[in-house]
């Protein structure tokens, strides 16, 4: 048999400049395709080992009510790119704004000259990549229309009014209410030269309140916010009656609070938010970033026991219309179900493309950035600990004095795996019941020694909405977990 | 993108007019930055980036205002930018809504900014791999420099308004960051960093973030654990004025006005602190390495004292926070969601005198604080407490011991009034200018 091939199908280099395009400017369809493939192969013909386009359009907008006027309705409009080239284990990121073909092959011209990378020569054959047909998540799942059956700005106004209003019944001793909204809906395109070809909406919302109460020198303030990720008309259906009851008696029971005395204790996390403390303590230390940096203390300890046997815990992509699920994860890859931990046996760690190449761990389809400005990383998901066999009232039958922490704030792990959290709401426990309200309570511990003192877990899984800032930007993740006993822990105070 | 500010300000009227808009303002910026980070003697990653970004008001017919941001700087973008805000207008405040700063078109300081020849990417990766591998040969326990990082930046930024304002400024800068981490047998990991910033890769001073980074380090390998309770603390310029910035309400006018401040209008003319503390913010200050000559609304900025000798002296403004308080917009507005107010640059005044008593070679068992970490996890800003974990040493006649683990926990109020010295030197840091500062009966969590 003769195979004959027609040199006038092949790409030169030389036609690149007279090359005519035309994607679409209003959406990221199929007619990405050629211009994107052309430039992936323009990146492996200068000799890069992995090429990848990165391509968003994002529509944001907040809305922020201060006690009983609209102060602040502002939309954000964005469009860019990224391309990310790889030779060996060494990466180079270049991002622009420009999506025009001349702006995309600028940018890729400048990464693979900052890996002293060249070119090909005029006359050479530019090997366009064979894309996979566009895996579009989008329209595959009726995402398309989202961002025009979303609340209207008239809607957003009235919702968090409302809501400020029904603040002002509930609360005491109010200096001031906030009531606040976003939607970030945001249209991704992923190109790589090893074919991936794929699209996706994602829809974020969050509402929540911010209540600060006053009375003389006491002071309190309690934040409490709900996130969603796929339904438009998240906002109309916020249960604002129940979240200012909830947040106007935790302001007034912390409002008299004495500060907390400094020392070791037993304590219990309260579910839901509470998983902050996986989160920061052991979550982050399970990435691949942390591995290629060996700021790890699990990183060789796959298979091994690193928590206490009552302990499981997963990381998964899709978690119903939880606050950090995704359908891809920004490399293209379908979001995956990880198993983290199992009866505390360290069974698999959160990797993305580099981290995958870097340290050998498989990806789990966890490459994640907060936009195009980012190269991806490997960042958590929806992420928890799951259920136990316990009741609640088990937990607090076993402390004679300890701590109760309902409401979490923020925290941080450090390089050498010490971690803090800050708790925003505390009750003092004493026989079993919690006897006074406590504030002024910090966290503090090894992520290595404080995973073998989770002791208990209780039944009732709950999970959270949350912002985790890392290297690739602040994305939106759950933390999550029942009612858990931390046998002892230290906490810093007065 | 590249932006052409006379090109964006011509499309801004054009459009503007076409859309029947004939009140707006616009703010913007275009950057471009490269950065590189290393792992063992190898590149690990380099990132680069070109990128704009603009925010434009637009008043209505019933003088409120609506804003949009946007990455789209061609006509298209600009279009889009300017119908957005006009829709959101229509839902702008009715009640102080906001205007253009009477300053807008008012002189701004002519500074001469020192500039460099920019560094190649090759000379970036070098120059790190250099200072990385001083790093591990500066001690045996150093294993690792985990994060490091050399980057270089230049931004122009820009103001425009319909009514003929037109400003603009450029800016470069280098930074370094080092960050090590230690392994010994037998004893926890500890880690330490430094961070270098200049106008150009060839003033930065590498030598000095090295050695900062090695001496910090070192100084952490022999650790002990500190007894909790009651102790002098001396916080470290960096420290002070990390514990300043996140307190920063104290002065913010916009934070007053909302509420969300440990001050109110009245507190203006009060004693807030120990007389011994004087504080300025000061964007102009020759040390400043990201001067800004005018803010977001086109406001020159300036030098502003907000304490002396520990009463409040001033506020930082907007254009409309100034002009609710009956005062002058001070150079310190941002263009927002929401126009915020924040500060450029602190200069915390050295003490006049110097003390025996207040001598780190002589005192007994105190704390002395280098670094505060996870302020955004421990300062309860609007309660005026915090509770830290730090970096930092028992100094026992000037004998110097790591300190393991520990918090510092108090009521930043209380501790402004509990400063009992404020060291005569002042050293410059990347936020400001300020002395080492003592503060008596501070709570330390450590055994």
């Amino acid at each position: 048999m003769t195979i004959s091939i027609d040199p006038k199908t092949f790409l030169l280099s030389k036609q690149l400049p007279n090359l005519s395009y035309s994607a679409t400017t209003h959406r990221f369809d199929e007619t990405w395709e050629a211009p994107l493939s052309t430039l992936l192969g323009l990146g492996r013909a200068a000799g890069a080992d992995f090429v990848e386009f990165f391509l968003e359009r994002s529509n944001y907008i907040s809305c922020l009510a201060e006690d009983d006027q609209i102060t602040s309705i502002s939309p954000r409009l964005s469009t860019g790119a990224g391309v990310r080239v790889f030779k060996g284990k060494a990466d180079c990121y270049v991002s622009t704004n420009d999506l025009s073909f001349n702006g995309l092959k600028s940018a890729l011209e400048k990464a693979l000259g900052i890996m002293a990378l060249h070119l090909p020569a005029p006359n050479s054959y530019v090997p366009e990549i064979n894309l996979e047909l566009l895996r579009d998540y989008a329209t595959k799942k009726g995402k398309d229309s989202w961002l025009q059956e979303c609340s209207s700005m008239r809607e957003m106004g009235e919702v968090l009014l409302a809501a400020n209003g029904k603040l002002k019944q509930t609360a005491t001793h109010i200096q001031s209410r906030r009531a606040a909204y976003f939607r970030d809906w945001q249209e991704v395109l992923v190109a790589s030269s090893d074919g991936t070809f794929a699209r996706d909406i994602r829809l974020t919302q969050s509402v929540g309140y911010n209540l600060l109460c006053a009375d003389g020198t006491n002071r309190s303030s309690i934040g409490q916010r709900v996130g969603d990720t796929s339904n438009p008309n998240f906002l109309t259906t916020w249960d604002y009656g129940a979240t200012a009851e909830d947040v106007s008696e935790s302001a007034g029971k912390m409002l008299y609070a004495d500060y907390v005395e400094s020392g070791t204790y037993p304590i219990i996390m309260a579910n839901q938010f509470g998983g902050v403390i996986f989160h920061e303590a052991c979550g982050h230390l399970l990435e691949t970033t942390q591995i290629e940096r060996n700021t790890t203390p699990f990183a060789e300890m796959k298979g091994q026991k690193i928590a206490h046997e009552s302990l499981t815990a997963w990381d998964e992509g899709l978690s119903g219309n939880a606050f950090g699920t995704i359908d891809m994860d920004d490399e293209g890859m379908p979001a995956q179900r990880t198993l983290l931990i199992e009866n505390g046996i360290l069974k698999n760690f959160i990797a993305d493309r580099a981290g995958s190449i870097r340290t050998g761990h498989p990806r789990t389809g966890s490459g994640r950035r907060n936009s195009y400005a980012y190269a991806a990383a490997s960042r958590m998901r929806n992420t928890y600990i799951a259920p136990g066999e316990h009741h609640v009232d088990e937990l607090f039958n076993s402390i004679e004095k300890g701590i109760y922490c309902k409401k979490m704030g923020g925290g941080s792990v450090g390089a050498t795996g010490q971690f803090n959290f800050a708790v925003d709401e505390a009750y003092l426990i004493e026989n079993g019941k919690i006897t006074k309200p406590l504030k002024g309570a910090t966290l503090i511990g090894e992520a290595k020694e404080i995973m073998n003192k989770i002791s208990m877990c209780s039944a009732d899984l709950g999970l959270a909405a949350g912002f985790c800032g890392s290297v690739s930007g602040s994305i939106y993740v759950t933390v999550g977990q029942p009612h858990i006993k931390v046998d002892s822990i230290t906490v810093g105070g007065r | 993108m590249s932006l052409n500010i006379q090109t964006v300000s011509a499309s801004a009227h054009q459009i503007a007019t076409k859309l029947g808009i004939s009140k707006f303002d616009l703010s913007g910026s275009a950057t471009d930055s490269v950065s590189v980070q290393v792992d063992k003697g190898e590149p690990k990653q380099v990132k680069a980036s070109n990128r704009s970004g603009i925010t434009v008001r637009v008043w209505n017919s019933e003088n409120t205002v609506g804003i949009t941001s946007t990455t789209d700087v061609d006509e298209n973008g600009l279009e889009l930018a300017l119908k957005t805000a006009h829709e959101a207008s229509f839902f702008g405040i009715k009640e102080h809504a906001p205007d253009f700063s009477p300053e807008a078109t008012a002189p701004i300081a002519e500074i001469e900014i020192e500039s460099g020849d920019a560094a190649t990417v090759p000379q970036l990766i070098d120059s790190l791999v250099d200072a990385e591998r001083k790093l591990l040969e500066a001690h045996e326990a150093i294993e690792s420099v985990p994060y490091n990082s050399l980057a270089q930046s230049s931004i122009d930024q820009f103001y425009l308004n319909s009514d003929g304002a037109l400003r603009s400024d450029s800016r470069s800068y280098t930074s370094l960051y080092l960050y090590t981490k230690t392994e010994q047998e037998g004893k926890k990991p500890r880690s330490a960093g430094a961070f270098e910033l200049s106008h150009s890769f060839d003033k930065l001073n590498v030598q000095k973030c090295i050695d900062e980074a090695a001496e910090k380090t070192i100084s952490h390998l022999n650790y002990e654990k500190v007894a909790s309770g009651k102790y002098t603390v001396v916080f470290s310029p960096e420290a002070f004025l990390s514990l300043l910035g996140a307190f920063s309400n104290l002065f913010n006018a916009q934070s007053i006005l909302d509420n969300q401040s440990l001050s109110t209008p009245e507190s203006l003319g009060t004693q807030i602190a120990s007389p011994l503390l004087s504080v300025a913010d000061d964007a102009l200050h020759p040390s400043n390495i990201g001067i800004e000559t005018f803010d977001g609304e086109g406001t020159p900025t300036r030098r502003i004292n907000l304490i002396d000798k520990g009463v409040l002296s001033s506020f930082i403004h907007s254009a409309g926070t100034a002009k609710r308080m009956n005062a002058q917009p001070t150079g310190h507005a941002n263009m927002g969601s929401k126009i915020t107010v924040s500060p450029h640059f602190y200069h915390v005044s050295g003490g006049e005198t110097i003390e025996d008593k207040y001598n780190l070679d002589t005192a007994e068992n105190v704390i002395l604080i280098d670094d505060l970490q996870a302020l955004h996890a421990g300062v309860q800003s609007l309660q005026g407490s915090f509770s830290l974990p730090f970096d930092g040493w028992v100094i026992n006649k000037g004998v110097k011991t790591s300190i393991e683990a520990a918090t510092v926990a108090g009521d930043f109020r209380e501790l402004l009034n509990s400063i009992a010295y404020i060291e005569p030197k002042e050293e410059l840091t990347n936020s400001g200018v300020c002395p080492r500062i003592w503060v008596e009966g501070l709570s330390v969590t450590g055994e």
